[in-house]
């Protein structure tokens, strides 16, 4: 594998509450390469957003990286100073959010907001900012990018909504782009369109994506690899046809039962018994061990950690023995 | 845009005649016309004949189209108690009372977003809370009292500002008697100014705070922060233009009671306005002046009000699509 | 089945939530702890007060002008809070001071608060023009200042009252002048609360078995609305007491013959300049710790009924 872009080594997010402290996310450690698309999954709440959170240094407060680092390239960045990590932000790092109507600011023209974006971290006149807005916004799909640039986000559809919102993130050309859920709130048939130009966009430019998504069947389609968070821990990761085919924890093979594929009827579609459990409220060992179906009593006992289970593949179960074998 | 400032104007038609009836009744039937006209020594028949003439026997819509017609031409009769034309008094009164509360207006708009604007991206700083606290003080502060102890603490103790009257001041060319101009008259103007200002400036401030601690919170500041915006441009582009938009509407509306809470601070101050000039009416109920005052502030009211309405409609974008559909 | 759901529900809110939020807020203890003090001994004044301020028989013109916990030049007399140009006691004269601010404040919101209540009850539940009618002079009265409103009021009755009849008259004028400025938020939190009731099943419910509008209204729309209604009547006495004080500061309010707080800061105000600043400052302080406590509690309430607003 080659140098990576991204890599987080044993993270760890922490929310001091009234009650104790939560552990949002407890180490987790993941690469990704260059040019490289991850899938990120779980259910809600599993710690997906707040991983991209994380590496973007934009964690809510009261919550904070306990422990753990992140690298992006040579440069650590969980400690950087604000006014640096603000640099990275946007500059080397895009983030996609979820709800393309509300993450533009309603009262100023997309003009403005890109040319400010652009502007804030390259060196470039408004004349030069506001030509290369209408390139992006061309380049994302916006019909009669040069017209309807000096609109507000009111005049602009969903769908259309999220193409700015993915100029906007590539605006100063980062090399990793954080999409978090970036089709969730859009109409079903626009969201394949959306998923395909931001992957184009990325793979033209040679950007690394991190996509965060609840959809086994977008990652299914997009990722090269793919990562599944359990209750801030990382389940297991590996290449996306490894996981879906021969998933190595038991989750993962929940999960997989959920993607509807016309391959697949209806038998497949197996339900996880149970929810995941509430973060003040983790079991000892390994957090699946209630809703698992083949629970060990080592599962209760001791928490399993991320191994090879393949190349490129690893799972934390029990059930994939030191040498990588898995008994199921 | 003209439909709605059309429709603006028609709607504020409406309420001035809806409160021109009001003080109508009042004129009407509250006071007896007759009464200011006439001496104790007046008997029955010509009492009874000036009546006729004067046309209070006429059916109640012809005399309320007349005092209309009369209101709009700035004829509100005579004061019961000084015996001189209601306009001539109010007209003369009026200057004192608009920069009372200019002044004092300005002031609690200033110092009330700006206070605002600190508690809210300094949520926990020390000066904050000590803002806030003060400010719970000064919401639960009777107007009256704050005046009385400013007197009490600048006037008396300290004798650093004037305690009463309006000070020197200076008749421009135009007929408005200014203190502005004069050493005296800018002193005298201090105390009654804060006294009026203070709890504008509080509801400004706490408004202000909530609204700007709403706006941080949505995600188009988010997203403005993940693409490396600088804080500045963040905190004063994007949050703070928001922010405005439902402060605007609500300030406007205070400039409003400033003019009518002014009838407290001109009784404190002994100020010479349309306030204590009202207030002294109520007191030996001079009607004529009563039903004067009632639609002076009506027309104030209505006309800000229009003014918000416009203005609201120039900084949100978003209303000049929907055609100005009525907000309320 | 009829009242489980509404009263269980109070009695839940009351039981777990406010009564927990109470025990953790110091502010709403002290404040509440302060509120209870001053409203015990306005309720109380008669057998707390050392003197009765306003039995002349009782009062000593020799005794005008002692400063606070000092005894007089003349007399030898020493008063806690000093005494006024009369020679009545500043402490039973706040006593007695406090106990018609309450009074009034009080009386003035609960007229408020039936005026609004019912409404809010009629416009959500007629709806139509009933409604369209009262929202829109709810509007009008709610875009002025309600101590504008109350002048006017105050000034209308007195021009309709004979003025021989208007000091007997004027505390009862201020009470209708001060609630019927107030009326318009009740009948608002009401109004929306009791539309989105109308629509329930149970209120359906209640209507196909044929129980009268009246008593759905009362027996299972007002129980829901009481807990926005409390707060909003909680800040509202801080409000009418504070818009009493005024009124009679102004002088268009209580006679001098039964001064409230406003009225003894107005008297107190006279003697600031000569230096006998107790007359002044004991009454204003009294009134400050009473709609500041009020006040507090009124905040603390809202927070506690609704912490999503939090």
């Amino acid at each position: 594998m080659t140098k990576p872009l991204l890599s987080v080594r044993d993270l760890v997010v922490e929310f001091p509450t009234r009650r104790g402290t939560l552990r949002a996310l407890d180490g987790v450690s993941f690469d990704i390469a260059p040019g490289e698309v991850l899938g990120m999954v779980g259910e809600s709440g599993a710690g997906k957003s707040i991983t991209g959170a994380a590496i973007i240094g934009l964690i809510e407060p009261p919550g904070r990286i306990a422990s753990g680092e992140v690298w992006l390239g040579d440069t650590r960045i969980d400690q950087l100073s604000p006014e640096a990590m603000r640099r990275v932000r946007g500059r080397r790092i895009g983030m996609v959010f979820q709800d393309p109507l509300t993450s533009l600011n309603p009262l100023y023209t997309i003009a403005r907001q890109l040319t400010e974006t652009i502007r804030t971290h390259m060196d470039a006149s408004e004349g030069e900012a506001r030509a290369r807005a209408i390139a992006l916004l061309d380049r994302v799909g916006i019909p009669a990018a040069a017209r309807r640039i000096d609109d507000y986000p009111h005049h602009f559809s969903g769908g259309m909504r999220q193409r700015v919102v993915i100029a906007l993130a590539l605006a100063a050309e980062p090399e990793l782009v954080i999409a978090d859920e970036p089709t969730t709130a859009l109409d079903v048939s626009v969201q394949a369109q959306i998923i395909d130009v931001l992957k184009e966009i990325c793979a033209e430019r040679g950007a690394s994506v991190m996509l965060i998504t609840h959809d086994m069947g977008v990652i299914a389609e997009t990722a090269d690899r793919v990562a599944v968070l359990y209750a801030g821990r990382m389940a297991e990761i590996g290449p996306v046809r490894d996981v879906i085919l021969q998933p190595r924890h038991p989750y993962t093979a929940g999960l997989m039962g959920s993607i509807p594929t016309l391959e697949h009827a209806a038998d497949r579609l197996v339900q996880i018994p149970g929810a995941m459990p509430r973060l003040d409220a983790i079991p000892a060992g390994c957090a699946f061990n209630p809703r698992c179906t083949q629970v060990m009593d080592r599962c209760l006992r001791d928490r399993p950690a991320l191994r090879p289970v393949a190349p490129h593949h690893a799972s934390a179960c029990w059930l994939v023995d030191d040498k990588g074998a898995h008994h199921g | 845009m003209l439909a709605y400032i059309i429709r603006r104007i028609v709607q504020s038609v409406l309420v001035m005649l809806a409160v021109a009836l009001v003080s109508f009744a009042l004129f009407r039937y509250v006071g007896d016309p007759i009464y200011a006209m006439v001496g104790q020594e007046t008997s029955l028949e010509d009492r009874a004949a000036l009546r006729d003439s004067l046309g209070l026997n006429d059916p109640f819509v012809v005399q309320f189209a007349r005092f209309v017609g009369n209101a709009v031409q700035g004829e509100f009769g005579i004061s019961y108690r000084l015996q001189q034309p209601v306009m001539e008094l109010i007209l003369s009164r009026l200057p004192a009372t608009l920069e009372l509360a200019l002044i004092s207006g300005m002031a609690a708009f200033v110092f009330g977003v700006a206070a605002g604007v600190y508690t809210a991206l300094r949520r926990r700083g020390a000066l904050s809370t000590a803002i806030m606290t003060v400010s719970l003080i000064g919401v639960s502060l009777p107007t009256f009292l704050i005046g009385v102890l400013l007197i009490w603490v600048f006037a008396v103790e300290l004798q650093w500002l004037p305690s009463f009257g309006r000070g020197d001041t200076v008749t421009l060319p135009w007929g408005w008697e200014t203190g502005f101009l004069t050493q005296s008259g800018r002193a005298s103007l201090i105390l009654p100014a804060i006294t009026l200002g203070l709890y504008q400036m509080t509801l400004i401030m706490r408004l202000v705070r909530a609204e700007m601690l709403e706006v941080l919170r949505t995600d188009y500041i988010k997203f403005a922060r993940a693409r490396g915006l600088s804080n500045r441009a963040v905190h004063f582009g994007h949050a703070l233009k928001n922010t405005m938009v439902p402060v605007i509407t609500i300030t406007g509306l205070q400039l409003g009671s400033i003019i009518a809470f002014a009838i407290i601070t001109e009784t404190v101050f002994q100020w010479p306005g349309v306030g204590a000039l009202f207030i002294n009416s109520v007191r030996v109920v001079d009607v004529p002046v009563m039903s004067a005052y009632l639609v002076l502030i009506a027309l104030i009211f209505v006309v800000i009000n229009l003014i918000v309405d416009l203005l609201y409609y120039a900084v949100d974008p978003r209303l000049r699509v929907e055609r100005g559909g009525v907000r309320h | 089945m009829q009242d489980t759901k509404p009263r269980g529900r109070l009695f839940r809110i009351w039981d777990s939530d406010v009564a927990a939020s109470f025990r953790r807020s110091p502010v709403a203890i002290v404040s509440g702890l302060v509120a209870l003090v001053i409203v015990l001994a306005a309720v109380f004044a008669p057998w707390i007060a050392p003197t009765n301020p306003y039995d002349p028989s009782s009062l000593n013109l020799m005794d005008g002008f002692t400063p606070p916990m000092q005894p007089n030049a003349f007399t030898g007399n020493s008063y806690l809070m000093g005494t006024d140009n009369q020679g009545r006691d500043v402490f039973s004269t706040i006593l007695y001071g406090a106990r018609i601010s309450l009074f009034v404040g009080v009386s003035a919101v609960l007229l408020a608060m039936v005026l609004g209540i019912s409404a809010g009850l009629v416009a959500g539940y007629r709806g139509g023009w009933v409604d369209a009618v009262l929202m829109r002079v709810a509007d009008v009265q709610l875009s002025f200042p309600s101590i504008l409103i109350a002048l006017l009021i105050f000034g209308v009755a007195r021009g309709i009252i004979p003025p021989t009849q208007r000091e007997a008259m004027a505390i009862w004028v201020l009470i209708v002048a001060i609630g019927l400025s107030d009326w318009v938020q009740f009948a608002r939190v009401v109004r929306g609360a009791t539309m989105v009731e109308k629509g329930k099943e149970y209120v359906q419910a209640a209507r196909v078995i044929g129980v009268t509008p009246l008593r759905i209204l009362i027996r299972h729309i007002l129980p829901n609305v009481m807990g926005p209604v409390l707060v909003i009547a909680t800040i509202s006495v801080a409000l009418a007491i504070i818009a009493e004080a005024t009124l009679s500061f102004l002088g268009v309010g209580v006679p001098p013959t039964q001064p409230s707080l406003g009225t003894l800061i107005r008297i107190g105000q006279q003697f600031l300049f000569s230096g006998e600043w107790w007359i002044l400052l004991f009454p204003a302080v009294t009134l400050l710790a009473l709609a500041l406590s009020v006040n507090l509690l009124g905040d603390w309430l809202r927070d506690a009924l609704n912490p999503r607003l939090r």
